[in-house]
């Protein structure tokens, strides 16, 4: 397109007297038109009102305009509202440009009005000059596999798929073990309520026989590809391969418990984990009287910073247990710091102290030693060692992440955090999302969770996974990263740093190609690319130096 | 006349723009020196934008994003803040790092936006005028401002800025991590070699000169000179132009 094909019109706002009681509305619009490019210039009173945007709609059809320009408010708030009034003149909203002289003028420089006119105009030049190159974008639609694929079948992917498997949308499930239950089948009863694990477990037969769950066990993922709406994974199961498709995945691999081998002498008779206690009380046979337990094992130390989450509530759980066996029992806990947060869990803790528990607290810096009949620990508030004897100690060992976590986050493109947790897109504001649109997770594979927080997760990720799986198409943004392939090298370094993992090689042409559905238009990648071969739309080089050169350049 | 500066602000649109528009609705009143180019992240901002607006004459830069751990697009920020890292390093060469800010401002601080738009304005009048408006050193501080977009523009240097986090956190293709002190000190190096090599391509645009004649026109040792010259060569951004009594002159053969 020539210069001389570009018409753009500029509507300066007074906002009632937001703007126009502040800046020179008459002098904004004659200003305008002394413009490059400017073949028609207005002002409105409110130009979001219905008369203002039909002033536009009406000028864009009788001046032919093909840029449109108001010079108003804020995009953050209005852009949407002028984009779709150019769209309905027949408009690609994409060449509509939005300058700000409200909140970032006329109200920030109510004492100096003239000064904020003189801005007002550098402003309204600068979108002039950068709305003459603006492009024409579509934005895309893409359509959505009406279907979820949840990894991991323990209690919160069980979960999760019978949940989204009610609201009628298929889910296939898919486990690496020969049975669904993951960590819930090897226990005994569940906090705080004491039932048994087994009524939890049921979930399994709800999941088993649900007509919407197609069920993967002893299956190993072999490929993920695709992208948000459209997903694909290939698994080996009985030495075939199976290809499932789906809209969303949901990540709910879980976790496992480390191990207690080479821990305080553990010798898994009379020194074992808590996992083996929960083991033997299942069969309810522990006949012993003097039982200690040991806390924060191989965790909230240098190797793993991290506290576990589940095993203060395990131990108070098993040691009630073992005190309502035989109340004659002497059962201590040896702890660093109890976390018992919440009503609930706070009145468990205090109803094993009423039972006659014992808690007796160590010192990270020195830790209980067991010896052959007693364990000795350092106890800070008698200022000396006590000898405790024992006839079982139980050990608190952690929850660890799985190891094929890391190989599972590359396949998904997802982040795992340092101790190989899956990362996140946000702590506070997107517990259960991946930066990655599509991927979501619950459970203990994002961090170790117990039972009813591992079902509130994977109730939260559903319904996400729904929010994509529900829709017939997805809309995406026209403002994004292209490539030009003839510049660019296969140097590989945008794959690296676009957090969505938009960007691929592209093996045949030793290229790489932005995927437009994914990409999120920020521009980071364009900014890096040593060989500028990439363009972020609507936010081009070209159209940000245009912006600067006519800032310095002008009077 | 107090000297009013030109100040450019990049805005990343999720917060320190909507920070900027916070300031305004809470009626915060702060100097009118401003433009603002708003961008999607403040990780859009190549450092050339930067070069490009002291070369127009702009006094001073903003670039503003959201706090570290709130970019929008997850780690945008810590991106732009190595660029420019970089991009200072750079213009400290010839004296103009100190017109540049890189700040965050959250989309709930309007009145930090405001604050560090006074600041930064009160900060550039008393620096005074960009030395590009002087018309006796202008040539000069162009020349200068070019050498600087020459180094980043330089794919090398880009690629190592773009690099940067993968190579200092996650390591290379062999999964060695560098050091940051030894990655800084690679960065340096490379800088240094790229305002250098201007420096000698401007020298032997239009006339050929030979090794030592350029080194003492650019004061440094003729064997470095030699050295940049061979990697110009091979960039193919000089050649041999004469050869006199068996000393050769390089000329540039390339507009850059
Ligand atoms: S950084 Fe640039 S040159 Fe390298 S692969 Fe990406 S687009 Fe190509
Ligand atoms: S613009 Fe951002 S999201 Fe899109 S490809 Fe580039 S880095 Fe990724
Ligand atoms: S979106 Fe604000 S810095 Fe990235």
């Amino acid at each position: 397109m020539s210069d001389d094909d570009i018409r753009i019109g500029v509507f300066v706002c007074h906002c009632g007297t937001n703007i126009g009681g502040v800046l020179d509305i008459s002098e904004l619009t004659e200003y305008s038109k002394t413009l490059p490019n400017v073949v028609y210039s207005a002002d409105n009173l409110y130009t979001c009102s219905e008369v203002g945007l039909s002033e536009i709609r009406e000028n864009i059809k009788e001046h032919d305009l093909n840029r449109v320009i108001v010079a108003s408010c804020s995009p953050r708030t209005h852009e949407p509202l002028f984009r779709s009034t150019c769209q309905e003149a027949g408009l690609n909203p994409y060449l509509f440009e939005m300058v700000n002289i409200r909140d970032q003028d006329s109200w920030v420089h109510m004492k100096e009005p003239e000064k904020g006119t003189e801005k007002a105009k550098d402003l309204i030049r600068m979108g002039v000059y950068k709305a003459a190159l603006l492009e024409s974008l579509e934005k895309m639609q893409v359509g959505v596999i009406p279907s979820a694929i949840v990894i991991g079948g323990g209690i919160a992917g069980m979960n999760a798929a019978l949940n989204l498997a009610n609201q009628n949308f298929k889910v296939s499930l898919i486990e690496k073990d020969s049975e669904l239950g993951g960590l819930l089948r090897h226990l005994n009863k569940v906090y705080p309520t004491n039932e048994d694990a087994s009524i939890i477990l049921e979930t399994r037969n709800l999941v088993e026989n649900h007509k919407k769950i197609d069920l993967y066990k002893s299956a190993v993922i072999e490929k993920i590809e695709g992208y948000v709406g459209n997903f694909k994974v290939i698994i080996l199961q009985n030495k075939k391969t199976l290809e499932i498709e789906a809209g969303a995945i949901i990540v709910a691999t879980g976790a496992k418990a480390l191990s207690p081998e080479g821990y305080y002498n553990y010798n898994g008779k009379t020194i074992i984990s808590q996992l083996e206690l929960e083991g033997i009380l299942k069969e309810n046979k522990i006949n012993t009287n003097n039982i200690t337990m040991i806390q924060c094992v191989g965790c909230r130390n240098e190797e793993r910073k991290y506290c576990s989450n589940i095993c203060c509530m395990t131990a108070l759980k098993n040691a009630i247990l073992i005190k309502e066996q035989n109340p004659d029992a002497n059962v201590n806990i040896i702890f660093r710091d109890i976390q018992t947060q919440g009503v609930t869990y706070e009145e468990y803790y205090r109803r094993a102290r009423e039972m006659g528990i014992l808690f007796i607290k160590y010192l990270p810096e020195k830790p209980p030693i067991i010896k052959k009949d007693r364990i000795e620990v350092y106890n800070e508030f008698m200022n000396q060692v006590i000898g405790i004897p024992y006839d079982l100690v139980v050990l608190s060992m952690p929850l660890i992440a799985n190891e094929d976590s890391e190989q599972l986050a590359k396949m998904l493109k997802v982040p795992l955090e340092e101790n190989n947790f899956f990362l996140e897109a946000h702590v506070k504001l997107r517990p259960v999302d991946f930066a990655t649109d599509g991927i979501f997770v619950c459970g203990s594979a994002h961090w170790p969770a117990d039972i009813s927080e591992s079902i509130s997760q994977s109730n939260a990720a559903a319904s996400r996974a729904s929010t994509i799986i529900s829709k017939e198409m997805l809309e995406v943004e026209g403002s994004t990263a292209e490539v030009n392939t003839d510049l660019c090298v296969g140097c590989e370094a945008c794959i690296k740093i676009c957090p969505y993992s938009a960007i691929s090689k592209d093996e045949e042409t030793d290229t790489v190609v932005v995927n437009k559905v994914v990409c999120k238009g920020c521009g980071v990648c364009g900014a890096s690319c040593p060989h500028n071969a990439i363009t972020i739309h609507h936010f081009t080089s070209d159209q940000i130096i245009a912006e600067i050169v006519t800032y310095g350049g002008g009077e | 006349m107090v000297f009013e500066p030109k100040i450019l602000g990049f805005l990343c649109n999720w917060c320190s723009y909507a920070g900027a528009d916070l300031a305004g609705v809470s009626r915060i009143q702060y100097p009118t020196n401003v433009r603002v180019i708003r961008v999607m992240c403040s990780g859009r901002v190549d450092p050339v934008f930067i070069a490009e607006a002291f070369m127009n004459g702009i006094d001073g830069v903003l670039v503003l994003g959201c706090h570290l751990g709130d970019c929008h697009y997850i780690n945008g920020n810590y991106e732009a803040e190595l660029k420019m890292k970089m991009l200072s390093k750079t213009l400290s060469m010839i004296n103009f790092s100190d017109r540049v800010r890189l700040d965050w401002v959250s989309a709930a601080e309007g009145a930090r936006f405001a604050q560090i738009v006074s600041d930064f304005t009160e900060h550039i009048r008393k620096l005074g005028p960009s030395p590009v408006k002087n018309k006796k050193v202008k040539k000069e501080i162009i020349d200068n401002l070019n050498a600087v977009k020459f180094a980043l523009c330089d794919t090398r240097l880009r690629a190592l800025v773009a690099r940067q986090r993968e190579l200092t956190t996650d390591g290379n293709v062999y999964g060695e991590i560098i050091p940051t002190e030894e990655f800084e000190e690679i960065l340096d190096n490379a800088i240094e070699n790229e305002i250098i090599r201007h420096k000698i391509l401007e020298k032997i645009k239009n006339k050929g000169k030979s090794v030592p004649d350029i080194a003492k026109e650019i004061e440094i040792e003729p064997h470095k000179v030699l050295r940049h010259i061979v990697t110009l060569r091979a960039r193919g951004l000089v050649d041999v132009d004469q050869i006199n009594e068996e000393i050769p002159t390089f000329i540039s053969i390339k507009e850059v």
